[in-house]
């Protein structure tokens, strides 16, 4: 009954981390869509600055999927 | 255009039957990717070239029991000393109680190597540049080729970064440790996409070096920060209630610790997904030929095309990383030195 418990109690942990990595990407997904959607607006009401919005689009996206991969970090330790 | 395709084509037809010869692997034994790539991602105490080819490379041990200092290679480990199978190969010593431990190990390991060659890759770079500068003087015209390229990538960090986070006023004492950063991690990324010797080494995909150069960061921050800038964090300019019951010093000076953290988690982890992405794919069309024909050949050039787009992402990954970086730390050593503002 325990060696169940304890097995079972290791298989949750790794589960955890594969639906933490999940959850943190959704995150990042929406939030580097939000970005390049709000690029490309931009880009369509003013073509000439096409240049510097980009090169902001991917500086801000960097810093969002830095977050993410924050908790990707985090769970990977955690698998072992 | 057409031509491109035909030969592509004719290539792709060719090559099939080729897929029978570079079948190394038992049928049926699958090939372990997590392990194949967790290996390449990790330190090593040798240079792994090709299939049986290898640099071995200087271990320097002091061993925790008699106190002597061992010169060696992997091929000639001293006795009581063996590789650690749990411990991720790392060198570990058999003490005379019947534990083990692990010695102080100075190896000389592939990352070193890597760093090294990066720092030569720096030099000869930037003295050239320096060269040209100390043979014309101020009125000339400005460089061409590759002097020009060199001057335009610091222009660019100089002006758009480090003049603009941190102020006209005192950025030159802290251009030259940014711009070296920026160029280091720059170097050091794009050497670790080659997959050969001299390159291939996963430097900043270890968390040891990026934990270092945050260290670097929060010093230059902190050492030298304004009398402002720790009141600020200290005693800010909030309701009583908020700073005598620490809450917001508390919350301030746990920033003054995460905002390095996050530098360095932020370039660890887009570095070795970056190169464990790549390995996978790679070690998916070595899985690819134990398949057989035709699904190992169709999974193969997926995989080929993947492989392309992930290698290309990572050049872009690579300059963005060291930019944000730079940037970043920039920034805040532009905040350590605020204005003191007059109500």
């Amino acid at each position: 009954m325990i060696t169940s418990l304890l097995l079972a109690a290791e298989g949750l942990a790794q589960l955890g981390c594969g639906i933490g990595a999940g959850i943190a990407v959704i995150g990042a997904g929406i939030g580097i869509g939000k970005i390049g959607g709000s690029a490309v607006d931009a880009i369509a009401r003013q073509p000439e600055a096409s240049g510097k919005i980009f090169t902001q689009m991917i500086l801000t996206a960097a810093f969002v999927e830095g977050c993410a991969l924050f908790a990707i970090a985090a769970c990977a330790f955690l698998i072992k | 255009m057409k031509k491109i395709k035909s030969i592509c084509l004719l290539l792709m037809i060719a090559l099939m039957p080729l897929s029978s010869w570079a079948n190394e692997q038992k049928e049926g034994e699958a090939i372990d990717i997590p392990e194949i790539v967790l290996h390449h991602l990790a330190d090593a105490y040798e240079w792994h070239i090709v299939s049986d080819v290898s640099i071995p490379l200087p271990i320097i041990i002091r061993s925790s029991e008699t106190g002597e200092w061992h010169f060696c290679t992997e091929h000639s480990l001293p006795d009581g000393f063996f590789f650690n199978p749990e411990a991720h190969g790392k060198i570990y010593e058999h003490m005379a109680d019947g534990t083990s431990v692990r010695p102080l190990d100075l190896s000389i390991t592939r990352n070193v190597v890597q760093i090294w060659i990066v720092v030569a890759v720096l030099l000869v770079i930037f003295l050239s540049c320096a060269r040209w500068y100390k043979k014309h003087d101020k009125t000339d015209n400005a460089p061409k080729g590759f002097v020009g390229a060199i001057e335009l990538l610091v222009m660019m960090i100089n002006d758009d970064v480090i003049k603009s986070s941190i102020g006209e006023k005192h950025y030159k004492p802290y251009a030259p440790y940014l711009l070296t950063v920026f160029f280091f991690i720059l170097v050091t990324n794009l050497l670790g996409l080659i997959p050969i010797f001299p390159g291939g080494s996963n430097v900043t995909g270890n968390i040891n070096i990026t934990f270092f150069l945050a260290v670097c960061t929060f010093l230059a921050v902190n050492l030298f920060g304004n009398r402002e800038y720790w009141k600020e964090i200290f005693w800010p300019d909030v309701p009583i209630f908020l700073k005598a019951i620490p809450i917001m010093p508390a919350i301030e000076l746990f920033g003054v610790f995460t905002k390095p953290f996050a530098l360095m988690i932020r370039l660890f982890a887009n570095m070795m997904a970056g190169h464990a992405m790549i390995l996978a794919f790679t070690c998916v069309i070595f899985l690819g030929w134990t398949l057989g024909p035709t699904l190992g050949t169709s999974l193969n050039i997926f995989s080929a095309i993947m492989l392309l787009f992930m290698n290309a992402l990572e050049l872009l990954v690579a300059f963005v990383q060291a930019y944000v970086f730079t940037m970043l730390s920039a920034v805040f050593i532009g905040l350590a030195h605020p204005e003191h503002h007059k109500d």
